[in-house]
C-alpha cells in the first residue's frame, strides 16, 4: 500500500449523479410521461494530489457545483466512489470514518452574502465550526483563536463585533475564508470564490488564498468559469462540458496547448486585454440541453472535428502521462496539439 | 457636431436622503461619435450604470439628475417631460440590459413584441412591420427566424434571449445603444457572439454605442474608447489601446494590474502575486475629499487629499490626477 505522502488526498472513481427531474406522479399517470433523470454529472474520476491546486471549469451547468457538493457531502453520489485519504466517504460500513474524514475539508462558497448568517457576529460565524469540532477548551481560548483567524484573512480584532452586513463583498468573502479555516481544514473545495467580487478585490482574495495555501499546507478544489483566474491559481485543470471531463492536464500545458476542440474554443472565446480592436470568429452554437444530451461525444454537434465515429461512440477519457484526453480527433491523430 | 451624436457635460447624479444628499455620480463629461463603442469601465458602485440610466431618463427616484447636461444629436433631452422622453427611448436610444429576462414581457411571443416595437416607432404597416422583424431577428443571428417568431422569451436559451434584447433595442434604428452589462449573465462562448454581434451592429449602422461592463476583456476588444470610472467620477478617458497599455492614473494602471490573465506555459505570472489595490471603494456615504481615490493610491501627493483633480489632457487621454498636475 502507497504510503499516505504519496497517496492522493481525493479520489474520485466513476462517480455519477442523476437528478430526478420528472413531472409530479399525477401528471405522469395522466400524461403517460416517462421518469425524467438528469445525469449532472457522470463518469467521473481524477485524483486531487496533497498540496495542490487542481482547478475544474466550464461553462453554466457542465456540472462543477454538483462535483463541488458531491465531494463536501451536500450530495451523495448515485454511482462511484469519492475517497478522501483513503476513507471511502460513500461507504456506510465506514460512516464513523466518513464523518472524521469530512471534518478535514471545508468549503467556500461563491455568494459572500447569501452564505452568511445575517444576525450572527462575525466572532460567532468564525467560531462556530470551532465549538461544532471542540477545537476550545475554553471560551478564552476560543475568543484568543477567532482573533488569530482575522487576522489570518486581514481581518482586524474589533471585526468580530460586528455584523455581515457592515461589510463589503470582499471583507465577507475573507469572513468566509476564516470560518472555512476556523476547523483546521487541509482540503478545501472553493466554489466560484471570487465570482461575485469586483476584479480588484479578487485580486486581493486570490492573493490571500494562495498565501494561506502555502503557509497552512492547503489542497484547494477550484471551481471556476474564469479560465483567466484558473490559469492564475490552478496546478493542475479538469474541463468539464456536460457532467463529464473531457480534459485533464497540468495548467501550464493545458493552457500552452489545449487538445480538445472544446477547451481549445474555451480559450478562444476569453476577451483579452491584448486584443484590442481584434477581429475574431466567434464559436457557433451553445450548451445543449442535459436533458436530451447528444449521443456519442457530446460535443460534436459544435466540434469542427467532429466525424461518424463521435456522433455515435462516446469517447473515453485516456492518455498517457498526466495528459488526458476524451476525443476520438486526438486520439486518432486526426487533431494535433495546438500551435 | 458629426463628431458628438451624444454629449454629456458635467452631469451630477445625486439621491436625497434624510441624512443629506448622496452624489453619486459627479461631473461626469464624455461624447460619443456616430459609430463609435464607448465603453464605461469601473468596479460596483462607481456610477457607471447611474450614468447611463441618467442618460435615458430612467432614473429610479428619489434619484435625479443635479446638475449638467445632457445632449443628444445637439438637443437637450435631461429636462424633456417624461411623454416626449419616452417617445426618445426606443426611437432614438435603445436600452439592453444585463438580464434578458427584464426586457422581454414572457406573455407575450417574441415576433408579438417586436412588431409592436416597430409600429409604435416607425412609420411602417404590420406587413412591413412583421417583415422588418424577421430582418432583425436575421441580423443578430437567430436561426430560422419565421419559425422562432411565435415562441415567447421562456423557450429561448439565456443567449439567444439577449439576442432577441438586441433585436428589440435596434428595432427602431436608434442613433444611440446604452449596453449595461449586456454579456456578463452569459457563458463565455456566448458572451463572445454577443461581442462581435454589438460591434458589427455599431459599423455597419452608424449607431453610437455606450458600453458599461466591469470586464475589461470585454471593452478591449469592443470598444474604441473608453472612460475608467471611480467613486462616481471619470478617473481616465482616452483611446483603448492607450488606457489599458499605457495607464496613465494609478487607479488604472492597478484595476490592470489586478486582473488575472491566461498565461501560456511557464509564463511569469503564474502563481505570482497579482497587483492588488488596496482597500476597496468608498460607500457614497464617505466619499474622500480632494482626490476620491487618494486613500487608496500608492503614488498620492500632499495636495492629492485636499484639492480635487479635474481631467485634464496627458498624451491624449484625459486623466483626472495630480501626477500630471504639475506639468503645465
Amino acid at each position: 500500500m502507497a504510503s499516505s505522502a504519496e497517496r492522493p488526498l481525493l479520489r474520485l472513481r466513476g462517480v455519477g449523479r442523476d437528478f430526478d427531474v420528472s413531472r409530479p406522479w399525477l401528471n405522469r399517470a395522466l400524461e403517460r410521461a416517462p421518469r425524467q433523470l438528469l445525469r449532472a454529472v457522470d463518469e467521473l474520476s481524477f485524483d486531487v494530489r496533497r498540496g495542490e491546486t487542481l482547478a475544474l471549469v466550464g461553462e453554466s451547468g457542465c456540472g462543477k457545483s454538483t462535483v463541488a457538493r458531491l465531494i463536501v457531502g451536500l450530495y451523495a453520489p448515485s454511482r462511484g466512489t469519492v475517497e478522501f485519504d483513503g476513507i471511502e466517504l460513500t461507504d456506510p460500513a465506514r460512516a464513523a470514518d466518513a464523518r472524521a474524514a469530512r471534518r478535514r475539508m471545508q468549503m467556500i462558497f461563491q455568494d459572500p452574502y447569501a452564505s452568511l448568517d445575517p444576525r450572527w457576529r462575525v466572532r460567532d460565524i468564525v467560531a462556530e465550526p470551532v465549538r461544532v469540532l471542540g477545537l476550545a477548551r475554553t471560551r478564552a481560548e476560543e475568543r484568543a483563536r477567532v482573533r488569530v483567524l482575522l487576522a489570518q484573512v486581514g481581518l482586524a480584532a474589533e471585526d468580530g463585533d460586528k455584523f455581515p452586513h457592515e461589510f463589503s463583498g470582499g471583507q465577507r468573502q475573507r469572513i468566509s475564508i476564516a470560518r472555512a479555516l476556523s476547523g483546521n481544514p487541509e482540503f478545501l473545495v472553493c466554489d466560484e470564490p471570487t465570482s461575485a467580487l469586483d476584479v480588484s478585490v479578487q485580486a486581493q482574495i486570490l492573493n490571500l488564498m494562495s498565501e494561506l495555501q502555502s503557509r497552512l499546507g492547503l489542497t484547494y478544489l477550484f471551481i471556476s468559469h474564469n479560465l483567466a483566474v484558473v490559469s492564475h491559481v490552478a496546478d493542475r485543470v479538469g474541463v468539464m462540458y456536460l457532467g463529464r471531463l473531457v480534459e485533464l492536464a497540468e495548467a501550464a500545458d493545458l493552457f500552452a496547448r489545449p487538445r480538445h476542440p472544446y477547451t481549445r474554443m474555451l480559450l478562444d472565446a476569453v476577451p483579452r486585454l491584448e486584443a484590442t480592436g481584434a477581429r475574431r470568429t466567434p464559436v457557433a452554437g451553445e450548451v445543449p440541453d442535459p436533458l436530451a444530451p447528444p449521443t456519442g461525444c457530446a460535443f460534436h454537434p459544435r466540434c469542427p472535428h467532429a466525424n461518424a465515429r463521435c456522433v455515435a461512440e462516446r469517447p473515453a477519457l485516456e492518455g498517457a502521462g498526466a495528459w488526458r484526453v476524451a476525443c476520438h480527433a486526438v486520439s486518432e491523430g486526426r487533431l494535433g496539439p495546438s500551435a | 457636431m458629426s463628431g458628438r451624436l451624444l454629449e454629456v457635460r458635467g452631469l451630477q447624479v445625486e439621491f436625497p436622503t434624510r441624512r443629506g444628499r448622496l452624489v453619486a455620480v459627479d461631473g461626469v463629461s464624455f461624447s460619443i461619435a456616430p459609430g463609435e463603442v464607448l465603453g464605461v469601465v469601473g468596479e460596483s458602485g462607481a456610477g457607471k450604470s447611474l450614468t447611463g440610466m441618467a442618460i435615458i431618463g430612467l432614473l429610479e427616484p428619489p434619484g435625479r439628475i443635479a446638475a449638467g447636461e445632457i445632449l443628444l444629436e445637439g438637443e437637450r433631452i435631461d429636462r424633456l417631460p417624461p411623454e416626449r422622453m419616452r417617445r426618445i427611448r426606443g426611437r432614438r436610444i435603445g436600452a439592453i440590459f444585463q438580464d434578458p429576462l427584464t426586457s422581454l414581457n414572457p406573455l407575450y411571443t417574441i415576433g408579438e413584441q417586436l412588431v409592436e416595437t416597430i409600429l409604435t416607432h416607425l412609420d411602417v404597416d404590420r406587413a412591413g412591420a412583421r417583415r422588418r422583424a424577421f430582418a432583425l431577428l436575421a441580423e443578430v443571428g437567430i436561426p430560422a427566424p419565421e419559425s422562432r417568431f411565435s415562441h415567447y422569451p421562456h423557450q429561448f436559451s439565456g443567449g439567444m434571449r439577449q439576442r432577441v434584447v438586441i433585436a428589440l433595442a435596434l428595432a427602431a434604428e436608434p442613433r444611440l445603444v446604452i449596453a449595461d452589462e449586456p454579456t456578463t449573465a452569459l457563458d463565455v462562448s456566448i458572451q463572445a457572439q454577443i461581442i462581435t454581434l454589438l460591434k458589427r451592429l455599431a459599423r455597419e449602422h452608424g449607431t453610437a454605442v455606450m458600453l458599461i461592463t466591469h470586464d475589461m476583456g470585454v471593452i478591449a476588444e469592443t470598444a474604441d474608447r473608453v472612460a475608467v470610472m471611480y467613486a462616481g467620477r471619470i478617473a481616465e478617458i482616452g483611446p483603448v489601446g492607450e488606457v489599458i497599455h499605457a495607464a496613465r492614473h494609478p487607479y488604472t494602471a492597478g484595476l490592470m494590474g489586478s486582473i488575472p490573465r491566461v498565461v501560456a506555459a511557464g509564463g511569469a505570472q503564474h502563481r505570482g502575486r497579482l497587483q492588488q489595490i488596496e482597500g476597496s471603494m468608498p460607500r457614497l456615504t464617505a466619499i474622500p475629499g480632494g482626490c476620491a481615490f487618494h486613500p487608496r493610491c500608492p503614488r498620492r501627493l500632499a495636495r492629492c487629499s485636499i484639492e480635487r483633480p479635474e481631467p485634464m489632457p496627458v498624451d491624449g487621454n484625459q486623466v483626472a490626477c495630480w501626477l500630471y498636475g504639475e506639468q503645465r
